[in-house]
């Protein structure tokens, strides 16, 4: 069990509000990422739902019932912490067993849950020595067997593989997918890494500012931002934004005309464009070909062959823009080129960052 | 593998005494968890603090005030509901002089060659002690081989009880003591050292020195050692002048933490007593009596004792502390703003 | 000037041998006869004997004259080496001086009395250590009840202030409340009220709550130690404050999280504070002074300042318990003089 429901939950320091209005429900065996840049109060709201902080208004309820004023210890959760936070003092042992033990939990049932745990995470040969003498990555596996020996009805994760080198992460980002498949615990995951969000999560909430922006599934995301924000957040490399103006705009199709004077063709859905309108286009790298001389006419500023593909750097009257083309190709930087947006999904977004109906 | 003390440091806990601490800290939980859910965590924090403010409270912030009620009072009593009030009496006792250069002339003229004798003794003994430390410190940051063990000869006195160095020195000085017999061999004729007003308090300021150099050594010297090496080396480079060196670099580095210096020396050479106590009972005739021991005796010790009176002359020195450790403070502040001090 | 500032500030040593490294030398090595010197000269004269202690000019080591018991006279004699007209030398026993002449007996043949001048005898020396110094106070005199006293006093006054303030730096680094602030400049203005400056107003505190006369009077006053707050906190906060919020998540209370989690981590602080209030303790004197006027409460330092004091000073006795004394701070001398040293350099405490 581990339903986990939010409304209106708010948090200020002082006058300062880090978190507004927030509502979200959590289900049970969910897997739920919180992304969004630093200071976004991704991490406080997940410290408002460990206990460790408390909402300063709206309610929290977790398998139904109100939380706000239970302390921490008696939520029954688990938490995973960005410095892993194990106890430098104590064994890895007892640093799992201390949990246990503070609710009174007979010896042999403890040592059955460390044993299982430390099965489960591979940790068995290390049981016996201090946080201080593993490896990065040992310490985060122990951090996490922490929490699993508690049982927890949902586990909480602080940017728990922020601390680990590339290569570390990848496999243990794998492992943590494996290990919510096999526990099917709720789980709610911090983190500042949209890669991270989009391989693990079943839903993603982006935070910015201390508000929701969108929640949705990592692909809900990436194909239909709610906002200019999320669609530049979501994705890597990053969305590439073009500013232009609406030349026309009719039922299923707009004409955006480009700072440079090009004309762009985009499918939309809905009317309520006023021709006129000061709009912002977003494409995708990887959805942007060299074309014809009828595409945009663009200059190459930097050549990044990668060998599976390559990453151009290109100057559009102006406005910079990078496209993934896959292969090789053989530019050479100053050199003219046209691209192409034909085939390729397109975004509109006003001037407030809102999009414009859908594409395709 | 990390080398923080940290990571080894919960063995003495954790194993030595672990069994009986954990029995009785386990005996004192359940009540706690009690309180803490009845209270709240803030509540906890107020229960941490309260053993140290209570006794901070009564042992260190009531006399601090009522010390000043006391000055305001006469008579022998020591409690102050039986004493009678005199307004700023005690301090008109204090001041009145018919010339404030002239000890003998005033109506507290202890107090005044305490006050006379705690001046001459903070000019002698702060400048002396700083020369000294500071000498001995850039010594001690040369080069040398077994520095810690140097470090530990300077440093060994600062250990000792006043009492004890007061006694060591006594035993010294005495008549056949170790510094007689030096002078006799030497072919001088032996003195009375302790007996003599001006080598009483030059004793005084000695051994005031020997015993505190050490501390104040290790200071100054962990400032020298925080400089960074590669100024000197890029000094060198620069073929700068070790005059120039030591004006440019090491001084103004070093300042910081000679100014925390200075002012500690100060403040602890006003408060001078125990080791001079001991050595020289303040005599010859009140050749080396000071403010702490003038204090003591009026309030305590002598005769016909005056707490009134004594209460008042302590907060004279009183004010004098505060404004040297304000001092203090804002200079150990603005040191380690910069980056001075560890 | 700048030869002077050369050798003062020149940082590597090397090609041979420059004038400031002799002062250098001289300096350490006079620093080495300064500082250890007059300890040493203590402890070496704590063993000669009342008479030995009397002679002008001093020997270094504890020699006395050697004494004999002779035949038929009821006191020891001083045991002399004579030199007789022919040039022989004898042993002979001292029975009494007259003027420039002495007048001995053989002691293998006391019988008969030779007239010698002085001049002419030289005493047998022979080295002899007075254990009788620290054998007596021991039995005789309220020594014991003083070294009890003290070790009661120190031990006491160090566990409390070590429990004490490492709850209130607990408090102080860990917690957001209201007052906080207040607090820490309480306890940071007492670093501005010593004990010199409240000792009357202090006295009468104590007395009125029975203290006076009692080792209690001693130890409350000095337990809540703005250094002690001061370092523990210091150290605390570099405890990361996840530590303390994966406790809480591990259902610890507040308490548990203070001495199974905060105590043994700030284990290195509690120690150099421990080393620290153990010194202090033992070394006070100005207010175990004031506090203490029965014989039988006298502290170490206050006894040995009382006993030195006296008229007639015992000073056989004075440096015995004067070297019993500085054995436990010599002791800590020896053995964490590293451990201060570098308490001291970090923090700038004493």
């Amino acid at each position: 069990m581990g339903h986990i429901k939010l409304t209106n939950v708010a948090k200020s320091f002082g006058s300062v509000d880090v978190i507004h209005d927030i509502s979200l429900e959590i289900a049970d065996g969910e897997f739920v990422v919180f992304v969004g840049p630093s200071g976004c109060g991704k991490s406080t709201l997940l410290r408002m739902i460990a206990g460790l902080d408390r909402p300063s208004r709206g309610e929290l309820t977790i398998d139904g019932k109100v939380v706000n004023n239970i302390p921490a210890a008696d939520r029954g959760l688990a938490m995973v912490f960005q410095s892993y936070a194990l106890y430098p003092h104590m064994s890895v042992r007892q640093n799992l067993a201390f949990g246990l033990e503070n609710t009174k939990m007979a010896k042999t049932e403890i040592a059955e849950r460390i044993a299982e745990a430390a099965r489960m995470l591979e940790i068995e040969p290390y049981l016996e020595r201090r946080p201080g003498q593993l490896s990065g990555g040992q310490r985060q596996r122990v951090a996490i067997g922490r929490a699993i020996v508690r049982r927890p009805v949902a586990f909480l994760l602080d940017e728990p593989l922020s601390n680990l080198d590339a290569e570390l992460r990848g496999s243990t980002r794998a492992e943590l997918a494996a290990l919510h498949a096999r526990l099917s615990a709720t789980m709610i995951y911090v983190t500042h890494d949209q890669v991270e969000a989009m391989t693990l999560a079943d839903r993603i909430v982006v935070l910015r500012a201390g508000r929701i922006e969108q929640v949705g599934t990592p692909l809900e995301l990436y194909n239909s931002p709610a906002n200019r924000f999320v669609a530049g957040f979501i994705g890597s490399p990053h969305m590439n934004f073009l500013e232009g103006t609406i030349e026309s705009s009719g039922s299923d199709k707009a004409v955006v005309t480009l700072a440079g004077g090009h004309r762009v063709e985009v499918p939309i859905e809905g009317n309520g464009t006023a021709k006129g309108a000061r709009v912002t286009l977003g494409v995708r790298p990887q959805h942007i070909s060299i074309g014809d001389t009828k595409g945009i006419p663009a200059q190459i500023k930097l050549v990044e062959a990668l060998g599976s593909e390559t990453v151009l750097h290109a100057d559009v009257s102006g406005q910079k823009v990078l496209l993934v083309a896959p292969g090789q190709h053989d530019l050479m930087v100053g050199e003219g080129i046209h691209l192409s947006l034909s085939a390729a999904p397109v975004h509109l977004f006003n001037e407030n960052g809102l999009r414009l109906g859908h594409m395709v | 593998m990390t080398t923080d003390p940290r990571e080894q440091s919960g063995f003495s806990f954790g194993e030595a005494i672990a069994k009986p601490v954990r029995f009785v800290m386990d005996l004192i939980d359940p009540p706690l968890r009690f309180l803490q859910r009845t209270t709240g965590i803030g509540g906890m924090a107020t229960f941490f603090l309260l053993p140290n403010m209570l006794i901070f409270g009564i042992f260190v912030l009531l006399p601090f005030f009522i010390n000043f009620a006391y000055s305001m009072t006469g008579g022998t009593a020591l409690f102050l509901p039986d004493r009678t009030f005199v307004g700023t009496d005690q301090y008109a006792r204090l001041f009145d002089c018919s010339n404030y250069l002239d000890a003998n002339s005033c109506a507290e003229d202890t107090f005044w060659t305490a006050v006379g004798n705690t001046a001459w003794f903070v000019l002698l003994q702060v400048t002396l002690m700083i020369v000294v430390s500071l000498v001995t410190a850039l010594i001690l940051n040369r080069d040398l081989r077994a520095r810690s063990f140097w470090r530990a000869v300077f440093f060994f006195p600062v250990l000792l009880s006043p009492v004890v160095v007061g006694l060591i020195w006594k035993w010294i000085l005495q008549r056949q003591g170790l510094l007689n017999f030096g002078l006799y061999s030497l072919g001088f004729e032996p003195h009375v050292w302790l007996n003599d007003r001006s080598w009483s308090f030059a004793a005084a300021v000695g051994v005031s020195i020997w015993a505190h150099m050490g501390f104040y050594t290790l200071i100054l010297l962990a400032g020298l050692q925080a400089i960074p090496r590669d100024l000197y080396e890029a000094a060198e480079m620069d073929g700068t002048k070790p005059t120039r060196v030591f004006l440019r670099i090491t001084l103004p580095l070093l300042a910081p933490n000679l100014l925390v210096v200075i002012v500690l020396v100060l403040i602890r050479a006003v408060q001078i007593f125990d080791e001079v106590y001991v050595l020289t009972g303040g005599g010859p005739g009140t050749s080396t009596l000071f403010l702490t021991q003038y204090i003591y005796e009026t309030g305590f010790a002598a005769q016909l004792r005056n707490p009134g009176l004594a209460a008042a002359a302590s907060i004279l020195m009183g004010a004098v502390l505060v404004v040297l450790t304000l001092l203090q403070l804002s200079l150990s502040r603005s040191g380690e703003k910069k980056g001075g001090r560890k | 000037m700048s030869r002077v500032a050369q050798f003062l500030f020149r940082r590597k040593g090397g090609k041979g041998w420059h004038w400031t490294d002799i002062v250098t030398w001289i300096w350490l090595i006079g620093g080495l006869f300064i500082m250890f010197g007059p300890a040493i000269w203590l402890v070496g004269s704590s063993f000669k004997t009342p008479a030995a202690l009397a002679e002008f000019p001093p020997t270094i080591l504890p020699y006395v004259t050697q004494k004999v018991t002779v035949e038929g006279i009821d006191k020891p004699l001083d045991l002399y080496e004579v030199t007789l007209e022919g040039g022989k030398t004898v042993r002979l026993a001292e029975l009494r001086r007259i003027g420039v002449v002495s007048q001995m007996i053989d002691p293998s043949n006391p019988g008969e009395i030779i007239k010698v001048n002085i001049a002419q005898r030289k005493p047998v020396r022979e080295m002899t250590f007075a254990s009788e110094n620290y054998a007596e106070p021991f039995t005789h005199f309220d020594f014991v009840r003083y070294l009890w006293n003290s070790v009661f006093v120190t031990v006491v006054a160090t566990l409390i202030t070590l429990i004490v303030n490492s709850m209130a730096a607990f408090a102080l680094s860990k917690y957001e409340f209201r007052g906080r602030t207040v607090a820490m400049l309480l306890i940071l203005a007492t670093l501005m009220v010593p004990l010199s400056v409240i000792m009357v107003p202090l006295y009468s505190i104590v007395s009125a709550l029975g203290l006076f006369n009692s080792l209690w009077g001693v130890i409350l006053p000095t337990v809540a130690t703005p250094t002690g707050v001061f370092i523990l906190r210091q150290y605390m906060l570099t405890i990361p404050d996840e530590l303390i919020d994966a406790a809480r998540m591990d259902k610890a209370s507040e308490w548990q999280i203070y001495w199974r989690i905060i105590l043994p981590l700030t284990a290195p602080a509690l120690a150099v504070l421990a080393i620290f209030s153990v010194v202090w303790r033992w070394n006070d004197f100005l207010w175990p002074l004031i506090v203490l006027s029965r014989k039988e409460l006298y502290t170490l330092q206050v006894g040995l300042s009382i006993y030195s004091g006296e008229l007639n000073v015992q000073w056989h006795f004075i440096l015995a318990m004067t070297v019993v004394t500085m054995i436990p701070v010599v002791l800590v001398f020896i053995f964490l003089q590293r451990f201060i040293t570098t308490g001291i350099a970090g923090t700038g405490l004493k």
